[in-house]
């Protein structure tokens, strides 16, 4: 009908884009949430080993890496192959381990939770249990003893 | 001079464009949860207890020395078969003299060397931790007819209780003192 009849044909309107914005920070949120800061380059060769019962770690916040195996290409020129810890991204020795959890400790404010931090040890399937022990046994000392084993799923594989 | 009006290019789809890439992340992206075999150390005593006299039917050592070859009360075993000899120590089903007395008087004694490899040793203690968890599995069934995951916090403590999980670690032997 006429009363309806449009008053510009030729133009149609411009459609806002004024929701872009809130678009591309909903993205960006996204990712800053899920995106997990690996703050540690890994200087150790690590293949864990597969297992069956495994248990997931919950509680980012209160797990502590500990990474052993052998210094990759990079470094073995200056520290050799033979298989090293490494803590937050620089190599230790069993005595450093004391210090390391303390400073693990002291990011989680409430005391409560101490109890509940885990050690996750991420070791390489081919180091001898000698240094694994000497780590343990730090950690035995210092009375900080949930301790998980990274391991992979090894999933239903046919006997 | 006139000057030709430059057509504004439609931006309606983006928001599209941003949805679906949106979605292919959210469908893509997997939070990656490490997962492990949890472990409850054994608190630090200066000077390691006197081995506890403890009757040797009930205690089922596993040692693993530094050629990774596993020794299971005294017999040489290959790792897939600890489970099974595990399970069956611990329940005793036909009453054998030299299985333990009980599933609550079982003991594990693992003992590995310095020079083990720590892939058998997570591969020995991933048997033995099956063994148990096979078993809670089949009393959970037995009991509540439910899967031992499903159950309770106290159900899960109760089954527990009749076959603890008992694995006792002593100090590593060191035959092997070549460098690592």
């Amino acid at each position: 009908m006429a009363k309806f009849s449009k008053k510009n044909k030729k133009d149609a309107p411009a459609i806002t884009t004024a929701s872009l914005p809130d678009i591309v920070f909903m993205l960006l949120f996204f990712f800053m949430v899920v995106t997990k800061m690996r703050d540690s380059e890994l200087k150790v060769k690590i293949q864990v080993p597969t297992a069956t019962e495994l248990q997931k770690l919950e509680k980012k916040s209160l797990v502590s890496h500990i990474f052993i195996g052998s210094p990759t290409a990079k470094y073995a020129r200056i520290f050799g192959t033979a298989p090293r810890i490494q803590l937050n991204d620089q190599f230790a020795d069993p005595a450093d381990i004391p210090q390391f959890i303390n400073n693990e400790k002291d990011k989680v404010p409430n005391p409560k939770l101490h109890r509940a931090m885990t050690a996750a040890m991420r070791v390489d399937e081919g180091v001898k249990m000698g240094i694994v022990t000497d780590v343990k046994t730090e950690l035995r000392k210092i009375d900080f003893r949930k301790v998980s084993y990274l391991a992979a799923d090894r999933g239903e594989l046919p006997e | 001079m006139a000057r030709r009006k430059v057509p504004e290019i439609n931006a309606g789809s983006m928001a599209d464009i941003a949805f679906l890439l949106l979605v292919f992340f959210l469908v893509t992206t997997t939070i990656q949860t490490d997962s492990g075999l949890s472990v409850l150390l054994p608190p630090y005593v200066e000077e390691p207890p006197p081995p506890e006299k403890k009757n040797i039917r009930n205690v089922f050592a596993v040692q693993i020395n530094a050629m990774d070859q596993i020794l299971v009360r005294d017999k040489p075993m290959k790792l897939e078969n600890i489970r099974e000899f595990a399970k069956e120590f611990i329940l005793n089903p036909t009453k054998r003299a030299d299985l333990s007395e009980s599933p609550k008087k079982a003991v594990i004694s693992l003992l590995n060397d310095n020079g083990t490899s720590y892939g058998t040793y997570v591969g020995v203690y991933n048997e033995l931790k099956a063994a148990y968890n096979e078993l809670w599995e089949d009393a959970a069934q037995a009991k509540y007819s439910r899967a031992y995951p499903d159950l309770t916090k106290e159900e899960r403590k109760d089954v527990r209780s009749n076959i603890p999980l008992v694995i006792s670690e002593a100090e590593p032997t060191s035959f092997d003192d070549a460098p690592q």
